[in-house]
């Protein structure tokens, strides 16, 4: 039951589950930010906008950091290679990030409108910045990155930072940017009332469609015009990690292909469009809390339907397939993915129980008379 | 081959940004136990001025808060980015203690820090009490993790090398978890942050004091901060103590060169307190001794020696001649002769493998260094003598000064005359920025005496790096340079705005200058 296999695949699960997880809460942080200047105008309905998640935002982030923590722990080599591979990348966005906490915490602490403007932007950046980059980072997960690894197992990146930028990449930044300001819409939406809940339900008409046409895009060119390696030869799956005991070719089926032989995965794209469609046509409505429901079920499905077109691979390399890295020959030890799955197992339910209770006490709309009755001890 | 201007910039990074985390740690460790006091008080007594206490400290630790949630996402990245080869050779240990990390310590401070600032109104007072404490507690488990993950750094257990993958693996989660070498950092690290946050407190409060204002409340936060203080600043010592004698058995390297021995000395050994140490000629000048205090420190006994630099370096060399051996044989398991024989000569020689690692800053090939690398190599296992020599000197005269004005303040609130002691007063304000000199100047001991290794005898620091280019270390080294010194700024430029305040920013009424205050918040 908890051989190494069945261990393997189990955390491919849980990277996932962890994933998806930091997706949609963080993703509705993001959205919320990236539209703070636009949908408030006055100091006083921005302040209603930050504290929609000011006092959540944090344990939301905990989410990017444990799948940090968790691909290090379970897939050191992906974290390693990955991390180091896109350097550049990966110091933007955690100079984006750094806007967040300071400008949560600190905007509100002057009265000074130049002071709290200047945040609001930092709190833009901070929450659009991310999401473009990590779409840009998935792009080229399924293009494949250019890297290769030596004798010593040590990654070497062959590519640039520009090199990233592709157009099918920076389309999907474009379509992460869209998704995160739609979540992140749907969520102040359910939260505020009057002007605000307004301007939020006219955003999520007009993203909808928007984002609904992106991800037709990005599907078709997937589908169509992006080829996957294959594997030709490998080591047992329950065989010690090691990526360059198998042989791939570098142009195996299409996507299209990958996906028709073995047709339940296509349930994920279909879950991505009908959960965004749905939430799209209820929220420019009146509906609240399906419609963010709805959109999360569609996040879910777009993440689900990049991880199952990627299995086995974790890490495509474009210039020497054999280095990429798959579930079977880039986890850890045994005994570590068992230890890492019995904390894992015990801790995430805790997790989500107080997370939830401190959700049920913070609920409630958050409107200008609330700001202005709190204004010493809000954000 | 790897750059060494690759090896010296990733390392001032860590460095900087590791030093630069560690300003708002061990003020978030310490204020969060102070708060949970504080309101501990405030619960069992009812009294409202134990409840603006609560929440005025904790508006000065939320601006720090924040600073370190900023500062530890960059650590959190950094052995990706930074320390690519590190993290693929020791990940199977290193990564799940992150990871527990994150599922013990970072989601249950940061998912309560958001509800101990706005549950007031929303939670009765038991509930929102244990709030704070759950957050206090999420804090200091949040350090033993990391201290766990970097004690095996330190002393590494519980894991073995595997030929089959290149890297090291885990053998027993529980020897690396209950490694000695992680309690007693733990317990030294954790009372250090009280100390910092006792200190910050009874300084503040002190200011307020000489300057007679808010004074009931000032007083009451100074009498909690040197009780508190006194008992930290008592652990710390001890503990550091006892960090000595662990060192004494685990790392006699490190220990050796804090304390400048260059010879073994019939035991017990003297201690040097201080002088001049000469590295190349291997000697210390000028040195004032006292007799067998360091054979008692670091050996609890008369009559164990404590080994001199010379003596382990001539150990090293031995090591770094096996470390050759096992290279050689991975060399040949790796080309696909598994013979029994070639099993069994790695397994007897592989302890030493790292030994061998230290050729490859001379020679790729490891097998075919000449006795002058050898040598080189066996000489870069003594870590430079003077910084850590000194440096180790400021965190113990910093140590014993806060514990005399942890000891003056609370004998005066005992005695109930402390508001007279103007000096004392005064002094605990001049003292506000000794506890994180302390902790600087510790760390630099810990981190910088365990060069040349990243895991003591088994990755030397020049492999550990990551193939980036130096153009782009620069990139991100100057990105720190320019985001840290502003946030820095503005976070100083706020903690001064609100200590001048004071508790009249919670708008109560009930503080001096509540009228004068122009600001919204
Ligand atoms: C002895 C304590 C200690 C030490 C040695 C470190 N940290 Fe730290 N860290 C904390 C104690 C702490 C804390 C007390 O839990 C912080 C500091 C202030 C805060 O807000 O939480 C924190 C925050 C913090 C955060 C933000 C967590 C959140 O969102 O709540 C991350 C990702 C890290 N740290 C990561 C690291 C890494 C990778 C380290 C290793 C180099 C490290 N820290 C050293
Ligand atoms: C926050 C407290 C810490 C401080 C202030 C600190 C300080 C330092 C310093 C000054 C260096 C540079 C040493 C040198 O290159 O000469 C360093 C290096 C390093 N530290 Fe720490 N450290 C801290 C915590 C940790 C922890 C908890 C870990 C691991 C869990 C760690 C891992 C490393 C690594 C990987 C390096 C780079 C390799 C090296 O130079 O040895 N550090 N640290
Ligand atoms: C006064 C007597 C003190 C002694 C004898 C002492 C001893 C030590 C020793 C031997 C180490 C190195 C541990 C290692 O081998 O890695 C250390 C590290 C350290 N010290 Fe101290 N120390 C003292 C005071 C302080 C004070 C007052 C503070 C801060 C308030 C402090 C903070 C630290 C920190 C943060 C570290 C690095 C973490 C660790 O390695 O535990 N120390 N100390």
């Amino acid at each position: 039951m908890f051989d190494y296999e069945t261990m393997r695949v189990i955390w491919w699960l849980f990277i996932g589950v962890v994933a998806i997880a930091f997706a949609l809460t963080e993703g509705f942080d993001f959205g919320v930010s990236t539209l703070l200047p636009f949908v408030g105008k006055t100091d006083v309905e921005r302040r209603v906008i930050i504290n929609t998640v000011g006092a959540t935002w944090e344990g939301n982030q905990v989410w990017l950091v444990l799948l940090g923590g968790a691909i290090f722990a379970v897939w050191p080599a992906v974290y390693a290679t990955l991390f180091s591979g896109l350097y550049v990348a990966m110091l933007l966005v955690l100079f984006a990030l750094f806007f967040r906490p300071a400008g949560f915490d600190y905007r509100s602490k002057v009265s000074d409108p130049r002071w709290r403007n200047a945040w609001d932007w930092g709190l833009f950046i901070g929450g659009t910045l991310p999401p473009v980059l990590l779409g840009v980072l998935v792009g080229n997960l399924i293009l494949g990155l250019p890297f290769h690894l030596d004798q010593d197992l040590r990654a070497f990146y062959d590519g640039s930072f520009w090199g990233l930028l592709s157009p099918f990449a920076l389309l999907c930044g474009v379509v992460s940017l869209l998704a995160s300001s739609f979540h992140g819409a749907l969520f102040l939406k359910w939260r505020t009332e009057d002007v605000i809940h307004d301007r939020a339900t006219q955003t999520v008409a007009i993203l909808g469609p928007l984002l609904l046409a992106g991800m037709v895009a990005v599907t078709l060119w997937v589908f169509i015009g992006i080829d996957r390696p294959e594997i030709t030869q490998m080591a047992a799956t329950d065989a010690p990690s090691n990526p360059l005991n198998k042989a791939v070719i570098a142009v195996g089926a299409s996507w299209l292909q990958h996906f028709m032989a073995h047709p339940w995965m296509l349930l994920a794209p279909l879950l991505g469009f009908l959960g965004l469609i749905l939430a799209w046509l209820l929220g420019k409505g009146t509906s609240t809390m399906a419609a963010f429901l709805f959109s999360s079920l569609g996040i879910a499905g777009i993440l689900l339907t990049v991880g199952f077109g990627l299995f086995p691979f974790l890490l495509i390399s474009s210039t020497d397939p054999r280095s990429s890295l798959t579930l079977w020959d880039a986890s850890s030890s045994h005994t570590t993915l068992l230890w890492a799955f019995w904390i894992t197992v015990v801790f995430l339910p805790i997790v989500l129980l107080y997370t939830r209770w401190v959700y049920k006490i913070l609920w409630g709309s958050i409107t200008e008379a609330s700001v202005l009755k709190d204004s010493h001890t809000l954000y | 081959m790897i750059g060494d201007d690759v090896v010296m910039l990733s390392r001032l990074q860590f460095g900087l940004t590791a030093l630069y985390h560690f300003l708002f740690v061990p003020l978030t460790l310490g204020m969060t136990f102070i708060l949970g006091i504080m309101e501990s008080v405030y619960v069992m007594t009812g009294k409202e001025v134990y409840k603006d206490m609560t929440k005025f400290w904790g508006k000065l630790f939320g601006i720090n808060f924040a600073m370190g949630v900023t500062t530890g996402l960059t650590l959190e990245f950094q052995f990706g980015t930074n320390w690519a080869y590190y993290s693929h050779y020791v990940g199977d240990i290193f990564g799940p203690l992150l990871a527990s990390e994150g599922w013990m310590a970072f989601f249950l401070e940061s998912t309560f820090v958001g509800l101990f600032f706005f549950g007031w109104d929303k939670l009765t007072k038991v509930q929102h009490l244990t709030v704070t404490w759950l957050l206090a507690v999420g804090t200091s488990l949040s350090a033993l993790w990391i201290l766990i993950a970097n004690g095996w750094m330190q002393y590494p257990v519980g894991a073995e090398f595997n030929y089959e993958t290149l890297r090291m693996e885990m053998t027993s989660f529980a020897d690396v978890i209950l490694n000695p070498v992680a309690q007693v950092k733990f317990v030294h690290t954790v009372a250090a942050g009280y100390v910092t946050g006792s200190m910050f407190v009874l300084g503040i409060s002190s200011w307020y004091l000489l300057n007679k204002r808010d004074i009931g409340f000032a007083r009451r936060s100074f009498s909690i901060a040197s009780a508190f203080g006194l008992a930290s600043i008592l652990s710390v010592i001890v503990l550091g103590d006892e960090s000595g004698y662990t060192s004494g058995e685990t790392q006699k390297m490190k220990l050796a060169a804090i304390e400048a021995e260059w010879e073994t000395e019939p035991a017990p050994a003297s201690f040097t307190l201080i002088g001049i140490p000469d590295q190349n000629g291997q000697r210390t000048g000028y040195a004032i001794k006292i007799p067998f205090l360091l054979g008692l420190m670091a050996t609890r006994s008369i009559d164990e020696e404590v080994k001199g630099l010379k003596e382990l370096q001539e150990g090293s060399l031995v090591r770094v001649k096996n470390g050759m051996v096992a290279y050689g044989e991975l060399q040949k398991l790796r080309s696909g002769d598994h013979s029994d024989a070639t099993k069994q000569a790695f397994a007897e020689h592989k302890a030493d493998l790292g030994y061998g690692l230290l050729l490859k800053k001379y020679t790729e090939n490891v097998v075919d260094a000449d006795a002058a690398m050898i040598e080189k190599a066996a000489n870069d296992t003594i870590p430079k003598v003077a910084p850590l020599f000194w440096t180790f000197r400021v965190m113990v005269a910093c140590g014993f000064t806060m514990l005399f004005v942890f000891a003056m303040t609370f004998y005066y609130c005992a005695t109930r005359v402390a508001d007279q002691k103007r000096w004392l007063l005064r002094m605990a304000v001049w003292c506000i920025p000794l506890p994180w000199i302390a902790a600087e100047t510790g760390w630099f001991v810990a981190e910088f005496g365990r060069q040349p290794w990243t895991i003591s005898g088994i990755l030397p620091t020049h492999l550990s790096v990551s193939s980036v280019s130096s153009g782009q270390l620069w990139f991100s080294i100057g990105g720190f340079a320019l985001f840290y010194t502003v946030l820095l700024i503005i976070e100083l430029y706020l903690m001064q705005k609100y200590v001048r305040i004071g508790p009249s920013s919670l708008h109560t009424g009930r503080y001096c200058h509540e009228q004068a205050t122009t600001t919204a918040h």
